[in-house]
């Protein structure tokens, strides 16, 4: 019974998928919401991902239908958020923040990480033994 | 006879060391133990068994009472465990093994091994659990049979699980018509090792030196034979207390370690044939390097067969960047692999099936329906009942219950007989889409990585870098289990990473990290914990520790004040129940007040700096810390962080 109540749930409400375009929010009040709400758990209170926890979700966020309808009935390990506690405003509003995420300086600006070994170091290379590296 | 007349505590105390051999002698023994006549003929065992001290008196007036003994069975303990090359102790005294203590102090000379001073058994364990995966050998520790190892009990079950020997020697008193009324009783236990026997390899309770010698020696063996595991011996406080007979010197037996079990041959060559014959093969290593060895032969193997690694950071068991280290790309990995070998892979079920945490539970399989699944593992050689720590039971196709490290070398051989030219020829072709695909992997770590580059709170990948650019020229060791390091630092020594808790119990980090630092200090390594928060708060006598020992540690705070994980669990619940989706942070947070990790740091003799929650501000408190942690000290930076 309790499956039966769950697929007609999540079958009314693949019924009503949104459309492609985002509705109007308060980026403002979507970052609230984002803390508020948990996402940043997961994600990051930029948004930004974590590891091993949940992908980086903006800036340019993938279109506002696909995050809709993760939200509601997420095909991994992302708890649900159902209309009951999450309205389609403040999804929007969540939206809009995601939009709103600054684009990171490019790598070529961030020393630390332009830095960054691509090879291992002397001592690394020398245990290995194949020609193509 | 002059003793006869001697009822002195220490000559009761002569007739408890026997009265333990009737023990073990039966219950027949016991019980005419306690007949007159039976007594009797123990105070004769008494007389010849006395001290030196009670000899020299040949006629003592009733009223003179043997207040000292030299030669204590502690002293020959001492020895024993010298004998087994100890550098250290790390315990919380304890009323229970107080004479084994003073004969380490004096006796023994405080050296090899030297004293610790631990503020909590739990630490005492997780450090030593951390210096076991540094120098690759067990350390002792010591505690109270009772309350000691309850407090210690989570940090062995950590070992346990992480199969990392801990070598543990905690006192009781057995005999109990001769405890101290009140707190000795309640330090007294029939079974003290019952507690944790479930999670630990070997125990016993000596009742002789002789015994103590013998069953020290063989603990030390079983301990460090794969799979390396806990032990536990018990010190009865009476054969600690009581002086040897003169002349007294049992016997402490050589010691003679296991050569680690080695994959059947049979067995490794068909591994062998699969692995050189597939197109898509994978390995996975998750505990399998036990020592520098390890290391160098996953790379050897590797290379022979140009087949892609994923390390599990169980061990530091593959360089970071070698070209074949592809644990980025793990999961399409698997997905198209036709030959997977796994090495002490603590869970593989878990590492080909995909598990979904929703109402409904749910599974699939990651690997394509006709992979084959090899397993080497040691810990196939020693699987209990009652804790659940073995994971669930994956199909395999080919399991060895070895040691990984040790069949390596066979398994090494047997590929290079079975490569032939051609073969040769076209394992360098996948080599080279392997390098090919690290390379873009690489890349795209390094932007996710730019994310949230400035933010406040501090992105953990801006603290990894920022820690990275003030050490990656110095001989460093990373002594915690943090993501970003792992992916974005160069690894390539053995030392350099130490895996996790094993069994996931919360207070493990900080008291590890510290232990590590123990035994990277005589090679004047520097040693670096990315400390979590919640974990500190388990037992932040840690820090005090540090800074009365001068053990240099640089701790830095990956402070997002919360015990996140919980928080993440709370949020799915209630996710789950579509209520209060708004509340997870209520009891998994650590705000508040917030703490002030630097401050609380300073108050223990530990630099301190902090809290740092401009990531600009990062780097110049790093170089402070590192300059005290030059000068021999521990340091610590707080940094407000990202949740993860």
């Amino acid at each position: 019974m309790r499956i039966l109540m769950m697929i007609l749930f999540a079958s009314s409400l693949y019924a009503q998928a949104p459309s492609a375009s985002a509705p109007p929010g308060d980026a403002q009040n979507g970052r609230k919401l984002f803390e508020n709400f948990g996402c940043y758990q997961c994600h990051g209170r930029e948004a930004q991902g974590g590891l091993g926890t949940g992908p980086r979700l903006g800036p340019k966020p993938i279109a506002f239908a696909a995050v809709q309808r993760y939200i509601r009935q997420p095909t991994g390990q992302m708890p649900p958020y159902t209309a009951k506690v999450v309205s389609d405003k403040d999804l929007a509003d969540i939206y809009a923040f995601l939009q709103s995420v600054k684009q990171p300086p490019p790598l070529k600006e961030i020393p630390l990480l332009r830095n960054s070994r691509t090879t291992d170091s002397p001592q690394g290379a020398a245990l290995r033994r194949s020609p193509f590296v | 006879m002059a003793s006869k007349k001697t009822a002195s505590p220490k000559n009761a105390s002569v007739g408890r060391r026997n009265f333990l051999k009737g023990t073990a002698g039966g219950a027949a023994a016991l019980l005419a133990a306690s007949h007159p006549a039976s007594a009797q003929q123990a105070e004769a065992v008494r007389s010849s068994a006395a001290a030196p001290v009670v000899t020299q008196e040949r006629d003592p007036s009733p009223s003179v009472e043997v207040l000292t003994g030299d030669n204590p069975g502690s002293d020959f303990m001492v020895d024993v465990l010298k004998g087994l090359g100890f550098e250290y102790i790390f315990a919380n005294p304890g009323s229970s093994f107080r004479g084994l203590h003073e004969s380490f102090v004096n006796y023994g000379g405080n050296k090899n091994p030297e004293f610790i001073t631990c503020c909590h058994e739990e630490s005492s364990v997780a450090m030593a659990h951390g210096y076991s995966k540094v120098e690759g050998k067990p350390l002792l520790v010591m505690a109270h049979g009772t309350v000691g190892l309850q407090h210690a009990s989570m940090a062995v079950y950590n070992a346990y699980v992480d199969r990392a020997p801990i070598f543990m020697v905690i006192g009781n008193t057995i005999d109990a018509a001769t405890r101290r009324p009140g707190v000795e009783w309640a330090h007294s236990v029939q079974d003290a090792a019952g507690l944790v026997r479930d999670f630990t390899k070997w125990d016993d309770m000596p009742v002789s030196l002789q015994h103590f010698a013998e069953s020290a020696v063989r603990a030390y063996k079983i301990a460090t034979t794969p799979p390396t595991m806990p032990v536990l011996l018990v010190a009865d406080g009476d054969l600690q207390e009581t002086p040897m007979r003169p002349g007294e010197r049992p016997h402490i037996p050589k010691i003679t370690l296991a050569s680690p079990p080695q994959g059947d041959s049979g067995a490794v060559a068909e591994a062998a044939r699969l692995l050189v014959a597939a197109e898509n093969p994978v390995i996975i290593a998750d505990r399998c390097a036990r020592t520098p060895a390890g290391l160098k032969l996953l790379v050897e193997l590797a290379e022979t067969l140009q087949a892609p690694v994923i390390n599990q950071y169980g061990r530091m068991n593959f360089p970071s960047a070698h070209p074949l280290n592809q644990t980025e790309r793990s999961r399409g990995l698997i997905a198209n692999a036709d030959v997977i070998l796994g090495l002490e892979v603590w869970d593989f079920w878990g590492t080909v099936n995909d598990f979904r945490d929703q109402l409904h539970r749910t599974s699939r399989p990651m690997v394509k329906p006709n992979a084959k699944l090899i397993s080497i593992s040691a810990t196939d050689l020693n699987t209990r009942s009652n804790y659940q720590d073995f994971q669930r039971f994956a199909d395999l196709d080919l399991s060895m219950a070895a040691d990984s490290e040790a069949t390596l070398p066979a398994l090494i051989e047997a590929c290079k007989r079975q490569l032939t030219a051609d073969r040769k020829r076209n394992l360098e072709e996948r080599a080279k889409k392997l390098v090919d695909a690290k390379r873009q992997a690489h890349e795209r770590l390094l932007t996710e990585a730019s994310y949230a580059w400035d933010a406040s709170p501090i992105s953990t990948a801006r603290m990894a870098m920022e820690i990275w650019a003030q050490v990656k020229d110095k001989d460093w060791s990373l002594v915690s289990n943090n993501a970003w390091p792992q992916r974005l630092w160069s690894f390539d020594k053995h030392y350099q990473y130490i895996g996790g808790a094993g069994g996931a119990g919360v207070g493990y980090g900080a008291p590890a990290a510290l232990g590590a630092a123990v035994a990277n200090k005589k090679h004047g390594r520097l040693s670096i914990s990315i400390q979590n928060d919640g974990d500190l708060m388990y037992a932040p006598g840690v820090l005090w520790t540090s800074a009365h020992h001068s053990i240099p540690l640089l701790s830095v705070m990956h402070n997002n004040r919360a015990y996140h994980q919980e928080v993440m669990h709370l949020q799915r619940m209630a996710n789950r129940h579509q209520r209060g989706i708004t509340t997870a942070e209520i009891g998994t947070t650590l705000k508040n007040p917030n703490i002030d990790y630097a401050a609380m740091a300073r108050s223990m003799g530990v630099h301190g700096e902090g809290p740092i929650t401009d990531p600009n501000d990062l780097g110049p408190a790093l170089k402070r810390a590192l300059e005290a942690v030059s000068r021999g000290e521990p340091a610590l930076v707080d940094v407000v962080t990202q949740p993860r």
